[in-house]
């Protein structure tokens, strides 16, 4: 099985007449079964259709068109209107909702992610690439073009989390030529406030069956690993988790930030260092490099399984 | 973006706080003319966006206004951990009984506001917090439903605080948490917030940081108080190697190749994305090797904004070699890097042979991108070598030609 | 008309670079610019020489021009011609 999403799930892409959408969409069509986009949203664009995929004004228009509720949306709109778009997704039932856009205040982000709550809908990103369920699915840009996606992911039983949209390619694929395929891989996004972080996560993983491991790419800056660590602890997880920790030397330039909005070295929680003891602590490996990661996993699956054995 | 103290202290009075009777300055008559508009004993403050300004001799206090004069002059001259100061502020030296703490900050967890309230100020509150977390009232408000007093009075009321203060600090604190939301701060702060001895409370210093990808929609503000769009105020200034930088990114619409930071290692690096980029850095250094910069790469940019980036850090002195590295990309097209770096090089008159020690960007378009590169003889690995092993090639490859 | 970057060539027959029409088309296609009008009139096709080795290889001008009138030619590659 996967999390999230399967071969059945709906979706719409809003936005979808803007050229990297155009795009998007189109790797979401060729990807895997096919996933199933029933409708994109552009204001003003009623009538036109991209790849095949029916372009409305409103997603009401397009879940009346659908005929039944649609399962997600794919937000890829200019930061400055991305919130109305995430509302309007939610107020018309959408319960998956997936936020490319990057850039966009945290304000907005805290006020649709508690909108989605009141609502039962989980918000995936900002500036994310999305979920791919690997051979099966994909929601989002992750992992590019079809042909490429299916260079990298592999199905699987290890679930990957990423703040990285690219890492979480970089590791599946090292993943993948190891012989360790993936049952979903999640791109959560890089920015300080997110819809879904690690252990909002390891929920859904560790109710999957086909899931047996966790691989999580990490990045200095914010509490999600202390979140993660305490969630492992107090659930009693099943599941083993191997971490990489990525920019390392910010710890030794505070007050700036790398890669990604939310990747800052603000107060000692932030650090790399830190986040690595934290994690220890949770009986989280975290690995050194990311060749280093199948190894790990692979060794920590099986010590799991021998002792479920043994039981 | 951080406000100086004298734009934070704006912020707080526009909002309804009580401040004191302040003047900001550059020049030092000017200061004497403020202090004797005061009347009294004035502190005399350097603004600085950087800590320790009390220790580095940045606050000093002053009986006259000719004092007052002499002190803004030695602190107009001062320099503070590498800031020079934008001005003085001058302050009514208040004669506080009690100094308390007020601040609001994003909680990323809960993704919401948290209002943090003490009755002990002055001093940092992670100190407080941790000596006397007793004294350390939290509470988070809701992002979509309206602010109520209430809130403030609960986490005042949770520190012991009652009577007429906690009355008057309600509408202080509601004001506080108002002006956050409102102008999209990520830290608003009143350290210390001060109860004068006819029980009023006043703003001594407050701490404001407005988030960056919200400056466009607080235009008025920021022009109210004289912010340009172009002043950033990173923990550290710009250099000209990285204000070059981002004019390369400007050059056009397409993609990313920029977000450029000085190091002064001779391994000029050219990498992305995100994530790669931070992992790379790591792994550079980790085999021991120096680089002369950070980069980002993404969003596929245009082969003229790959070459403007490596031409830059080709170019910038000491660079011996670049190393061209991302992890596997999907957006981004390898043969389009791949035309940028080597062009880059032949602009400069260089073999790109010779100067870039490896290009490691597997991903879309890689049959194409490593046909260019075959023809240039450059070196190139696909995705079974890791980002890992391409750093330490690089460091490996540079480390031979330096001996 | 032939005109080459570092890495990419493009060739274009004359009988389309003196159709105006054609002209117009292939600038609107290109998303890189390769394609300009020449000063006129009438107006011509003229090949922005900077813009060449920007080509993406999507093959949109050779879509939309008569086959075998355009060819673009990879100059890395032993000058093999996109088809």
């Amino acid at each position: 099985m996967s999390i999230l999403i399967d071969s059945d799930t709906t979706f719409i892409v809003q936005g979808i007449t803007g050229r990297e959408a155009v795009n998007l969409t189109r790797e979401c069509l060729d990807y895997g079964a096919g996933a199933k986009v029933v409708g994109g949203v552009t204001p003003g664009r009623l009538g036109r259709d991209v790849h095949g995929v029916p372009v409305f004004d409103t997603v009401a228009q397009a879940v009346a068109h659908h005929g039944a509720p649609i399962d997600g949306s794919v937000v890829t709109v200019p930061p400055a209107f991305t919130k109305d778009a995430v509302f309007e997704a939610i107020e018309n039932g959408v319960k998956l909702i997936v936020i490319v856009t990057e850039r966009i205040p945290r304000r907005d982000v805290a006020e649709m992610v508690e909108l989605a709550t009141l609502r039962g809908a989980r918000i995936i990103g900002p500036n994310c690439l999305g979920i791919i369920v690997p051979d099966v699915i994909k929601m989002g840009g992750i992992g590019g073009p079809a042909k490429n996606a299916a260079q990298a992911y592999t199905p699987g039983p290890i679930g990957v989390i990423s703040r990285s949209g690219g890492m979480t390619t970089e590791m599946s694929s090292t993943l993948s030529a190891a012989g360790l395929g993936q049952s979903t891989a999640v791109s959560i996004g890089g920015d300080a406030i997110i819809g879904s972080s690690y252990a909002e996560l390891m929920g859904l993983f560790e109710a999957d069956e086909q899931t047996q491991g966790i691989v999580i790419y990490t990045e200095p800056g914010g509490r999600m690993e202390a979140e993660l660590a305490r969630w492992v602890t107090d659930n009693n997880s099943r599941l083993p988790i191997v971490a990489f920790m990525a920019g390392r030397f910010m710890d030794e330039m505070p007050g700036m930030s790398f890669g990604h909005a939310g990747t800052i070295v603000e107060g000692k929680e932030d650090t790399a260092s830190e986040k690595i003891a934290r994690l220890a602590q949770a009986h989280i490996t975290v690995a050194e490099r990311i060749e280093d990661i199948p190894a790990i996993i692979g060794d920590k699956i099986a010590a799991r399984q021998s002792a479920g054995a043994n039981a | 973006m951080r406000f100086f103290e004298y734009e934070a202290r704006e912020i707080v009075k526009r909002a309804g706080i009580p401040v004191t009777d302040y003047g900001f300055t550059t020049d030092p008559a000017e200061a004497r003319a403020i202090a004797e508009r005061i009347g009294g004993p004035t502190v005399i403050k350097s603004q600085v966006l950087t800590g320790g300004r009390m220790k580095a001799g940045g606050v000093k206090f002053a009986d006259t206004p000719a004092e007052a004069e002499a002190h803004a002059r030695a602190i107009l001259a001062l320099e503070i951990n590498g800031h020079m100061p934008r001005g003085v502020l001058v302050d009514p030296k208040a004669e506080v009984e009690q100094e308390y703490y007020a601040g609001v900050v994003w909680d990323g967890i809960r993704k919401q506001p948290v209002m943090i309230f003490s009755p002990v100020g002055g001093i940092d509150i992670e100190q407080v917090a941790a000596e006397q977390p007793d004294k350390v009232g939290r509470r988070h408000f809701s992002n979509i439903l309206p602010f109520s007093e209430f809130q403030a009075k609960e986490v005042i009321a949770s520190t012991g605080v009652t009577g007429s203060a906690l009355n008057k600090l309600v509408p202080i604190v509601t004001r506080l948490a108002k002006l956050f939301t409102a102008n999209d701060m990520i830290l608003a702060e009143i350290n210390p917030l001060g109860r004068l001895a006819d029980g009023s409370f006043v703003a001594l210093d407050a701490h404001m940081d407005i988030e960056n990808e919200a400056r466009g929609r607080h235009k008025p503000l920021l022009a109210d108080l004289g912010v340009g769009d172009e002043e950033t105020r990173q923990a550290r200034e710009a250099t000209p190697f990285e204000l070059a930088g981002e004019e390369v990114d400007a050059t056009d619409h397409r993609g990313v190749a920029g977000n450029v930071t000085e190091f002064d290692g001779n391994l000029g690096l050219v990498i992305g994305a995100g994530g790669g980029s931070l992992t790379l850095f790591d792994a550079v250094r980790a085999h021991g090797g120096h680089p002369a910069n950070y980069c980002e790469i993404g969003g596929n940019p245009s082969v003229a904004k790959a070459c403007g980036l490596a031409k830059l850090v080709l170019q910038k002195p000491g660079v011996d070699k670049i190393a061209v590295m991302m992890s596997i990309v999907s957006n981004t097209r390898v043969d389009i890097v791949a035309r940028g770096v080597i062009k880059a090089c032949l602009e400069l008159g260089y073999d790109p042979a010779e100067k870039i020690a490896i290009f490691r960007i597997p991903g879309a378009w890689e049959e194409e991108g490593f046909k260019i590169l075959e023809q240039y003889h450059v070196e190139y690995a696909d995705r079974s070598v890791s980002l890992n092993e391409a750093a330490r090639r690089a460091v490996e490859k540079i480390g031979a030609d330096a001996s | 008309m032939r005109k080459d970057g570092v890495f990419i060539a493009v060739d274009v027959d004359d009988a389309v670079v003196a159709d105006s029409a054609l002209a117009a088309k292939l600038v609107e296609v290109c998303p890189v610019d390769i394609y300009a009008l020449a000063q006129g009139p009438p107006a011509t096709l003229d090949i922005v020489e900077a813009n060449l080795d920007e080509c993406v290889l999507c093959r949109l001008c050779l879509d939309a021009a008569p086959p075998g009138t355009i060819k673009v030619l990879k100059l890395y590659d032993s000058e093999s011609v996109l088809v």
